[in-house]
């Protein structure tokens, strides 16, 4: 007995041209990264087999003589994330208003609001802090200053897609019994968004706990400072005390911000 | 009735509306005072001061006075550092999603139902997530030396971490069916991967692809401050030499770069989902 394979399913010509040069412009991205990236495999092995014994047993066998130190700045830093925040959450929501379709009315307002919000996210945190530190100097304000306006960006996308998503019948609704402007935006528009824009704004902190635990490499305050001299003076049990630290606070603030957050929506 | 589990009674208090407003009011209150004081608290010891941040921006003014006219000269340099980052995201992305797809099979219940590998490799993956991408940097660069390949292996742990998350959670969300109908005639478990799993999730793996290599540009530009390679190295080598002018330049083309891939990137994005 012989099976016969099922038809073959025909692919228009269009789509197969399509796909081949899909794969050809990748296939030459590829040759054209391995070609010119300029990496000396054979040094870096050789510092890789010399460094390796230095570095990674003393990164696995923390300083316990800093870690008071460590703890310290590390709260430093969750207060940086934390007044960053909540700056930002707050920032966020003329912006988020300003960049909704459904709340202006009008395409102009909320493609500059989105321009401008995509502008403030294309900045890395650590350039922010960078500038930051050169306005009001090396302190944790630059951090708080940087961690604000770096989150802004992304919360104020978050939040404009939240409020063009919500049920505008409502908003109608009020409208016709001749609510105003202000009244419909305390009791139609507000009550739909909280519960979202506030579980937002804490998985924000989450990850702003995460950025300004470099800011103080540029002198913008927190545990990034420990780990810039850490790094400078090559104390590799110092890193390995900042880096458990860093991984046991950082897992307990998710933890605390994923529960909050579904008790929330 | 099985239908009538979940279904929310009013005898059930949770669902009952509250009879008592000022318990929900004096609830909400406390909260927001307890917001308060930490704000307080917090803003306190790091040492906010608004004072400082008016008075920055003359400063500021200052800064602006050197940063234009911006420097042209290190427009030829910084292009050639900017190749680099982008080769460099290039690479740590794609060694990530190869070494992810065994990873994210693992990290997910449905496919994995040895309850310790399961749990073993989600703790590896949260541990590697909270690690900042800096940290990573310094650590393989202390490692590798300065230049381009600590920079690479910092990246491609960097975006294992999440995508490992992100992709074994689509993992958890197929539809088990297909798979079942397979194992039943008789598939092994590579085929049933192969080809009841895989089809499911490409689209969304390829779109994390290219998301986690959106993010690696970003990221390349952070840990090239601390002598990783790419353009955030000669960043941090002109900023230390007060070369302003040069910096901006610098932060033009890293903005316009970004945006330019963030573009892109969406579109690729919108068009595969």
């Amino acid at each position: 007995m012989t099976y016969e394979q099922p038809p073959k399913k025909h692919v228009p010509t269009q789509k197969k041209v399509k796909r081949i040069s899909i794969a050809t412009v990748i296939l030459a991205m590829y040759i054209w990264t391995f070609m010119s990236i300029d990496i000396e495999w054979k040094e870096a092995f050789n510092r890789f087999a010399s460094n390796y014994n230095v570095v990674v047993p003393q990164l696995f066998s923390p300083n316990w003589a800093r870690a008071g130190e460590v703890i310290e700045k590390m709260v430093e830093t969750v207060f940086i994330a934390y007044v960053g925040s909540l700056a930002a959450a707050i920032l966020a929501v003329p912006l988020g208003f300003l960049s909704a379709i459904n709340m202006t009315n009008s395409r102009i307002l909320s493609t500059i609001g989105k321009w401008v919000l995509s502008a403030v996210r294309a900045f890395p945190e650590i350039i922010l802090a960078i500038m930051f530190v050169v306005v009001v100097g090396p302190n944790p304000f630059a951090g708080i200053l940087a961690i604000a306006i770096g989150s802004t960006g992304m919360l104020g996308k978050l939040y404009a897609e939240v409020l063009e998503s919500i049920d505008m019948n409502v908003v109608e609704a009020m409208q016709a019994n001749g609510a105003n402007k202000i009244q419909i935006m305390f009791h139609g528009i507000i009550p739909q968004v909280i519960p979202e824009f506030l579980s937002y704004a804490i998985y924000r902190f989450e990850i702003d706990v995460r950025a300004s635990t470099i800011l103080g490499y540029v002198g913008a305050g927190g545990i990034g400072t420990m780990i810039f001299f850490a790094y400078s003076n090559r104390n590799w049990s110092d890193m390995g005390m900042i880096l458990l630290v860093i991984i046991v606070v950082v897992t307990l603030i998710d933890y605390g911000s994923t529960y909050i957050r579904k008790r929330i929506v | 009735m099985a239908n009538n589990i979940n279904k929310p009674s009013l005898n059930d208090d949770r669902y009952a509306p509250l009879l008592s407003p000022w318990r929900a009011k004096a609830k909400l209150s406390l909260v927001f005072f307890i917001i308060l004081f930490f704000l307080w608290y917090s803003s306190r010891t790091t040492g906010v001061d608004f004072g400082d941040l008016i008075m920055g921006f003359t400063n500021m003014g200052q800064i602006i006075d050197k940063l234009f006219p911006i420097n042209m000269d290190v427009l030829a340099p910084a292009f050639d550092r900017l190749i680099e980052t982008i080769h460099m995201a290039i690479i740590a992305s794609t060694f990530s999603t190869i070494i992810v797809i065994p990873v994210s099979l693992l990290a997910a219940n449905n496919i994995t139902h040895n309850w310790f590998v399961y749990n073993a490799t989600r703790l590896i993956m949260n541990i590697l997530r909270t690690i900042p991408d800096v940290v990573l940097a310094v650590i393989f660069v202390g490692i590798f030396g300065t230049g381009p390949i600590g920079g690479i292996v910092a990246l491609f742990i960097f975006s294992l971490g999440i995508l490992a998350k992100l992709i074994s959670e689509t993992v958890e969300a197929i539809d088990m069916q297909p798979i079942e109908a397979m194992r039943a005639s008789g598939a092994n478990t590579i085929q049933s991967i192969a080809y009841g799993v895989m089809p499911q999730v490409a689209p969304q793996f390829t779109s994390f692809a290219l998301y986690v290599f959106e993010i690696n540009i970003r990221a390349s530009v952070v840990i090239g401050l601390v002598g990783a390679g790419g353009i955030g190295q000669l960043l941090m080598s002109q900023f230390s030499f007060n070369n302003y002018g040069a910096v901006m330049t610098i932060i033009l083309v890293i903005f316009v770069v970004v945006v330019i891939i963030e573009y892109i990137s969406t579109k690729i994005r919108e068009a595969i989902i």
